[in-house]
């Protein structure tokens, strides 16, 4: 092949490239780079519908506003609570689900299906069936649950509208709809072990436990890192059971951040100060981000 | 492919399910665990079968799990006259897959480019969609809100699909898959001529059908549940999904609870019949987002 001959081929390869492109690069511009350069803008302004001061540069000072607004600074605790509580629990539950069903059982499969059920139900809809599950009363399901379990010693309580059961109650719902996500990733994750590491172990003489604290856990390390990375990720985004279910009450008990900036933007029509909480949110996962991805690169490095 | 069976049959622990005490354990664990699982969507289901008021009645007992006398299809058929349902699940039908049937093409395409193809910028292209991956929607909704609006497109599904069809996730997903498939199809194909458009075509895109089935999937199941952005650029039921509706519904006088479930019950079965039916690809759709990582 002559050099002209491969230089037109690659001049066509790279027009074609440029064509391929062209429609995800417009719209990933328009509907993402773009709003996400107008939402540091507008953090930075005064932007406020319906008001009839002028639209002013503020510099820094809606962040000192949200930093020193208490019912902020309650979500922002609250998704931390939230991601504290839920991402360990959650990823327990999932790998102890996910090592029972990589066990040779029967009717694993099916089991697997029940466990991921949860998965595709849409979250506005598991909001309202738990509503429905946490009615107050001695006749709600939960409460008769934990009455049962508890031989009668259970008062039965309102648990959205009591400020120390609100949140938890949420976290809950979320760690049921979740689990089964997390549980197919690890499931993959442990069956792509090799078997003859389990051997060597055996071989070694290690029991069950020293296999899973020096086979299963190594090896299980990425899926591991993902699966707490996106559960930190989404106990930061909630808002759709928030909403629903508490509307983030009682006196803020279960309000989170985009919750905050939902209100602020739409229902108080105060723009500026809701881009400024959506500028906090995105440093929050782009932290959490930069820590998977180190966590990551380590891993690589190391093997 | 052979090996890689045998490696996976053995990558489960031979140990558990030796002596027959752990196994019964392990079979009354992994029982009781799913017992609590599907209690709700049981409960979900037998609700929608009873009479209104006693669903809530008897939601504290096995009552609860049990529809008994006076199970109807009752509810159902209430759902129809109480509101507009077929609007919303037509609508959700309809922008859901305009949003994965116009996504497929456009982020195939892109991923392929990023894939395969020499040009200049593929770098720095690449590593822009992994710095846009990492933007949540719930970060821009506001300005984008206030962006669509100002170019008029509130309140249709123009607004509820267009912001969605460009996905740096699935661009990613389609990227990751190309890389992995073996040069000598394309190069064979070039070799006889064929142009770049011509050996995606009918080269590439045949042989990547788990892509694009992992993309449908994962794409749907997310835009299924949307809420946040329908609840800001839908103003009436007109262009309202499903999501939007049952939470309307759900705050829609006098509080029914069998209606409520019945409908909960109508909007998540187009997804789980497609889930029981493609189980395989769902479950490998999320694997593969949770694996590539």
């Amino acid at each position: 092949m002559g050099r002209t001959q491969r230089g037109g081929a690659l001049m066509r390869e790279s027009r074609a490239a440029w064509l391929f492109c062209t429609p995800a690069a417009l719209g990933l511009l328009i509907f993402i780079v773009v709003p996400f350069v107008l939402a540091l803008a507008m953090s930075f302004t005064s932007l406020r519908l319906g008001s009839p001061l002028p639209l002013e540069w503020v510099g820094l000072r809606q962040y000192g506003r949200i930093f020193s607004d208490p019912a902020f600074l309650q979500a922002l605790v609250n998704n931390l609570i939230f991601a504290l509580t839920v991402v360990p629990v959650q990823t327990a539950l999932a790998l102890g689900l996910a090592l029972l069903l990589n066990q040779r059982l029967r009717a694993m499969a099916v089991f697997r299906t029940l466990f991921f059920m949860p998965v595709v139900f849409p979250l506005s809809l598991v909001a309202v069936v738990w509503v429905l599950i946490y009615a107050p009363g001695p006749n709600g399901m939960f409460n008769a649950a934990l009455s049962a379990l508890t031989f009668g010693a259970w008062q039965a309580r309102d648990f959205l509208h009591d400020a120390h059961l609100a949140l938890p109650a949420i976290m809950l719902t979320s760690i049921w709809q979740g689990a089964g996500f997390q549980m197919v990733v690890l499931l993959a994750g442990l069956q792509a072990i090799p078997g003859e590491l389990y051997e060597a172990a055996r071989v070694d003489g290690a029991g069950p436990w020293q296999r899973f604290w020096h086979v299963t856990l190594p090896q299980l390390r990425n899926p591991l890192v993902f699966v707490v990375i996106v559960t930190s990720i989404l106990s930061f985004r909630v808002f759709d059971q928030v909403r629903i279910m508490t509307h983030g009450g009682p006196h803020d008990a279960s309000t989170t951040v985009i919750y905050e900036a939902v209100q602020a933007a739409f229902d108080r029509a105060q723009v500026a100060r809701g881009a400024a909480m959506s500028v906090v949110f995105f440093l929050v996962v782009v932290l959490i981000t930069l820590v998977q991805r180190r966590l990551l690169r380590q891993e690589r490095e190391v093997a | 492919m052979n090996a890689a069976t045998r490696q996976r049959r053995n990558g489960k622990p031979p140990v558990p399910g030796g002596r027959w005490h752990t196994r019964a354990f392990s079979y009354l664990f992994v029982f009781a665990s799913a017992a609590l699982f599907v209690a709700p969507i049981l409960f979900m289901l037998v609700g929608s079968l009873k009479p209104d008021a006693r669903v809530l009645a008897e939601a504290g007992g096995w009552h609860a799990f049990w529809p008994g006398s006076g199970a109807s299809g009752q509810n159902y058929t209430d759902v129809f006259h109480r509101v507009p349902f077929a609007r919303y699940l037509v609508n959700s039908l309809w922008i859901n897959g305009l949003i994965v049937a116009l996504g497929l093409p456009v982020n195939a395409f892109a991923g392929y480019a990023l894939a395969r193809l020499r040009w200049r910028g593929r770098e720095l292209a690449l590593a822009a969609v992994l710095a846009i991956l990492v933007i949540p929607f719930e970060a821009i909704a506001v300005p984008l809100f206030y962006e669509l609006t100002a170019l008029g497109m509130r309140d249709s599904y123009t607004v509820q699909v267009i912001p969605f069809i460009a996905n740096p996730l699935s661009i990613y997903l389609f990227y990751s898959f190309f890389l992995g498939l073996p040069r000598e199809l394309e190069e064979a194909a070039r070799v006889d001529g064929a142009g770049v458009l011509r050996t995606f075509l009918t080269i590439v895109v045949p042989n990547a059908k788990a892509a694009f089935a992992s993309v449908t999937i994962v794409t749907f199941l997310f835009y299924w549940g949307m809420y946040l952005w329908p609840l800001l650029v839908t103003g009436g039921p007109s262009v309202r999904p499903l999501p939007l509706g049952i939470a309307t519904f759900y705050t829609l006088p006098p509080l029914q609870w069998g209606d409520i479930l019945a409908f909960g019950m109508m909007m998540v079965a187009p997804v789980l019949v497609i889930f029981v039916i493609f189980q395989r690809w769902f479950v490998r759709g999320v694997a593969a987002t949770g694996l590539k990582g």
